[in-house]
């Protein structure tokens, strides 16, 4: 009856050695939880490598204001609760300064709480509104919003004299949010949602829900929130059906899996999508051009891995940060949360950022572009 | 956890504790004991809220433990009564404007009711076939969870609002340690009363042979569903308890992986024993915390002290060391 007690012994010898030679030095922290794997790691996969890559950067450059930067990243899995305790051990273990990170928006609305009563600045990376809506004093966010993307198709609409439209919208986080979203600003922008379709985030054929809309009266046009594949089916499935009405699609699918999946079937679909990724598309005169173009050649090379919109929500968190940190001459919270909230004119990938103290976004629609797929390949819509 | 890793200079002493052990208030002073002296090695807030987590999961395990353990029946969906809970807390005060203590009532309350209508027909089924029926379940509270946004905020979640009893307010990590930790002690003490009562030996009965326990005369489809609600109700409790530690709530509460994250607490710890449930959730709370420092591998690490547990502890980390030490007795 020893057996058991060698492996066991060898076990927590190994781990006792691990937490010793966890052991920290002298440098400005920053803090970060991301979702890295599980089922949001599409977020947290690029978003990590973003801040790993260009904190080395910043250091190998000499640091900020002459201080090293050291990054702590925490692995929630996408699940609240562990970013809640990966939270408290940053403020607590860790004593970071700030945090950038916060993949989803369960995780981030977790985390937020431990950061306001710690007085830490957190730059979340998550899209819902709910983030920034109400103010809270020390949380900011980089990525537009649901919301955003709902006015700059209305906008769009209004502009082709279509104001009666069709939603059909996924049950996932991602659908769900954007579907309610949408409804509430219709309104403020003169569209009438005529009918409303819903499909699960594993379905495999949507012309039911089609079928439904191309017999209802009076739609105009159709807009798709979604995430995955849902969109790409329903997109196949619009053009089987022979529905000519325009097709809109979300910033979620604004990725070019979306083209592979739906095909042929993609031309003509309109969707609001990050400068990011139409970089080597965008006019020369465009304020964004330098930077996206950057960061997309960097994030390329170092990954080898296409660039996607969320990692380019990571640069600009942590660019924000590094930013505000310049002004501030050090790395002290509150003066940087200040500088923080001082953001003006920035220019990241998701757009020009100008914070306020009523605006921990600063993003306006320009942010976001309307883009049209003309044979497998994106065009901007001008 | 701690008197099951004795010292070689603490061997002579050994008898006499193993005679101690059999006391019936052994196992409660030592668990209450454990919970008392633990905050002297907690340094921060960190600590406590990996210590008050450590306490809710095991309340949830305690009753998971008794079907499980003792009813010897699977549930895949245990996490779905957790959500039960969790929500209780989270859309009384917000919705019902029902205060939390009350909602957190409710919610057992609502747990139980569930457990009765589901268990019946479920628990008529056995082995695969009730671990798919119960994994049914829990995916289906976690779908209502996530679509009826409405009230439940969706899959973002919603806020929680803090437990306020006679105007004061349950906030902060130290406070949730310890009324996670006089909660976890009455789940405990409840439990074991349990296990030593009629129903708890007809429940051994039937884990030892359905139908030899129905010759005896155990009502085997009465006890088997008395278990299952009473499960029901820690796992609801422990929900509500998580709800309000965290103020904040989404349905992954009651997704599949929490369920298997349960049973696996239960299995890692020791089917049928009251520490080992404890034991099970506090190596799966604390070993993903202590593994950070491996990164990238930290999953595969994980992956692999929980097998090497499972080949060398086969019967779960308590009872196979209980066993070590009686053996030496003899």
């Amino acid at each position: 009856m020893w057996s058991w007690k060698m492996p066991v012994a060898g076990v927590c010898a190994g781990l006792a050695m691990l937490l010793a030679g966890g052991e920290a030095f002298a440098e400005i922290k920053i803090g970060s939880v991301l979702s890295v794997t599980g089922p949001a790691s599409f977020l947290g996969d690029p978003e990590k490598k973003t801040l790993e890559m260009y904190v080395e950067a910043i250091n190998a450059a000499g640091g900020v204001n002459g201080e090293m930067l050291e990054l702590v990243v925490y692995d929630d899995a996408a699940d609240p609760n562990a970013a809640r305790t990966f939270a408290t051990r940053l403020v607590e273990q860790d004593e970071v300064v700030a945090v950038v990170g916060g993949s989803t928006t369960g995780s981030t609305l977790a985390m937020a709480p431990v950061f306001e009563e710690a007085e830490i600045p957190f730059i979340s990376l998550a899209g819902a509104i709910q983030i920034v809506e109400p103010v809270r004093q020390w949380v900011f966010k980089t990525p537009h919003t649901d919301t955003m993307a709902c006015e700059k198709i209305f906008t769009d609409l209004k502009e082709r004299d279509l104001t009666s439209v069709a939603l059909i919208s996924g049950t996932g986080g991602f659908g769900k949010s954007m579907h309610a979203q949408c409804k509430k600003v219709a309104p403020d922008h003169g569209i009438t949602i005529v009918h409303e379709e819903t499909y699960g985030p594993r379905d495999s054929d949507m012309t039911p829900q089609l079928t439904n809309i191309k017999n209802a009266d009076g739609v105009q046009a159709v807009v798709n929130p979604g995430f995955g594949q849902g969109p790409a089916i329903v997109t196949r499935n619009y053009r089987q059906l022979g529905i000519s009405l325009p097709l809109y699609q979300s910033h979620g699918v604004a990725s070019k899996q979306f083209i592979e999946l739906a095909g042929d079937a993609a031309d003509g679909v309109r969707l609001p999508a990050a400068a990011l990724l139409i970089a080597d598309k965008l006019p020369d005169g465009d304020p964004q051009k330098p930077v996206v173009v950057s960061y997309k050649q960097t994030y390329e090379e170092k990954t080898g891995q296409d660039v996607s919109t969320f990692g380019g929500h990571a640069y600009d968190g942590l660019m924000i940060l590094i930013e505000a940190a310049k002004r501030a001459g050090g790395f002290e919270p509150a003066k940087v949360r200040d500088e923080i909230e001082k953001t003006s004119g920035f220019v990241g990938t998701g757009g020009v950022v100008n914070m306020s103290p009523s605006d921990h976004l600063g993003l306006d629609l320009s942010a976001f572009r309307m883009l049209e797929i003309e044979s497998g390949d994106w065009t901007l819509v001008e | 956890m701690q008197d099951e890793t004795l010292t070689p200079a603490a061997r002579p002493i050994r008898s006499r504790l193993a005679s101690l052990r059999r006391h019936p208030l052994a196992l409660p002073a030592a668990l209450t004991v454990l919970v008392a002296v633990t905050p002297l090695f907690l340094a921060s807030s960190y600590h406590y809220r990996i210590a008050a987590l450590v306490l809710i999961f095991a309340l949830a395990c305690l009753g998971l433990n008794l079907l499980m353990g003792y009813a010897g029946q699977i549930s895949l969906g245990h996490a779905g009564f957790m959500g039960i809970g969790a929500y209780a807390v989270a859309i009384g005060p917000a919705h019902l404007g029902l205060p939390s203590w009350l909602s957190l009532l409710a919610g057992a309350a609502l747990s139980a009711l569930v457990a009765f209508i589901v268990g019946r027909p479920i628990l008529r089924l056995k082995r695969h076939y009730l671990a798919v029926a119960t994994l049914g379940f829990g995916l289906l509270i976690a779908i209502v969870l996530t679509n009826e946004a409405e009230f439940t905020g969706g899959p973002d979640g919603m806020a929680v609002e803090r437990m306020q009893l006679f105007g004061w307010t349950a906030k902060g990590t130290v406070t949730w340690y310890w009324i996670s930790a006089i909660t976890f002690l009455l789940g405990a003490k409840l439990a074991l009363n349990l296990i030593d009562s009629p129903t708890g030996r007809a429940l051994r009965a039937i884990h030892d042979g359905e139908v030899a326990a129905s010759v005896l005369g155990v009502d085997v489809a009465r006890k088997k569903l008395a278990a299952f609600v009473l499960a029901a109700v820690y796992a609801s409790v422990a929900g509500s308890y998580l709800a309000l530690f965290n103020g904040h709530i989404t349905p992954d509460v009651a997704g599949f992986l929490r369920s298997i994250e349960l049973v696996a607490m239960v299995v890692l710890g020791g089917m049928g024993s009251i520490l080992g449930s404890l034991v099970g959730t506090a190596v799966l709370v604390v070993l993903p915390q202590t593994l950070t420092v491996l990164h990238d591998y930290e999953h595969m690490v994980l992956g692999l002290i929980i097998i090497c547990i499972m080949i060398f502890l086969r019967e779960g980390i308590v009872p196979t060391l209980a066993a070590a030490l009686g053996a030496r007795r003899s």
